[in-house]
């Protein structure tokens, strides 16, 4: 399995793609601690999709770096887009009353971290996490 | 999926077996809330040693559950979180703050016990 993507549509799709992650991670040798990293990145990164575009997708994707291999998350949707990334960034900041952990939390269990978002047209997180 | 609540004397046990959904947890966040009073309970015990992920949403309202118990007079004490899902929780930042917690079950029970006690001295 080098590639897989989950539609993201509802709460119950959080755990689907996490549990696929899981798999995704664990066939790669991550460890225990780390497969929980990838798992609730996930959820965080699913969660927003279903909270502000109210559906997307998670795709999983296999990875290597010089013999290391990784998992890179793709959080994608035609949601609204976010108009100041860099504030959604900070810690602290939500829109939807949430704890605002969402994204910098995701950025700070993460190893590589990108996100690119227009509003009208959505937003795409890719983070990697890489085996230890 | 409903997550069984057992009443054990003057307490709730509320024991996740697996993976909970968002709507899940507030579910049971309500159920305890609301069971606090027709079992008159003194506290509520929630078992998270199923769950292999505790990410801001599930800490907020693991948060919001105890602080609402607390508002109708009971105690709780969250149990059973796993080392690695510990792990992630610090590196997130999820401190579950004024939030009791214990290693199991029985240390649940022990933590529960003893602060029924100390209230009933109190009292």
């Amino acid at each position: 399995m080098d590639e897989v993507s989950v539609r993201i549509s509802s709460d119950l799709d959080l755990v689907r793609a996490r549990e696929q992650g899981r798999v995704l991670a664990g066939q790669l040798g991550f460890t225990q601690s780390d497969l929980t990293l990838v798992a609730t990145a996930i959820s965080e990164l699913a969660r927003n999709i279903v909270r502000y575009a109210r559906r997307g997708e998670i795709v999983l994707r296999q990875a290597e770096d010089g013999g290391v291999p990784g998992i890179v998350i793709i959080a994608r949707d035609e949601g609204p887009g976010i108009p100041d990334v860099n504030r959604a960034m900070e810690p602290g900041y939500s829109t939807a009353g949430g704890l605002g952990l969402g994204l910098p939390g995701v950025r700070r269990i993460m190893d590589k971290f990108e996100i690119v978002s227009e509003v009208n047209r959505g937003t795409v997180v890719t983070v990697t996490k890489w085996k230890r | 999926m409903a997550v069984p609540i057992l009443k054990q004397g003057p307490f709730l046990i509320a024991s996740i077996q697996s993976a909970l959904t968002d709507t899940d947890l507030v579910q049971l966040r309500d159920a305890l809330v609301g069971q606090v009073g027709s079992y008159r309970s003194r506290g509520v015990i929630v078992d998270v040693t199923a769950l292999d992920v505790l990410d801001s949403f599930a800490s907020r309202t693991l948060r919001d559950l105890a602080h609402m118990v607390r508002l109708r007079g009971a105690e709780t004490v969250i149990v059973g979180i796993q080392p690695e899902v510990a792990f992630t929780m610090v590196r997130l930042g999820l401190t579950l703050e004024g939030v009791a917690t214990a290693l199991d079950l029985e240390e649940g029970l022990f933590y529960l016990d003893q602060k029924l006690r100390s209230t009933q001295q109190e009292g």
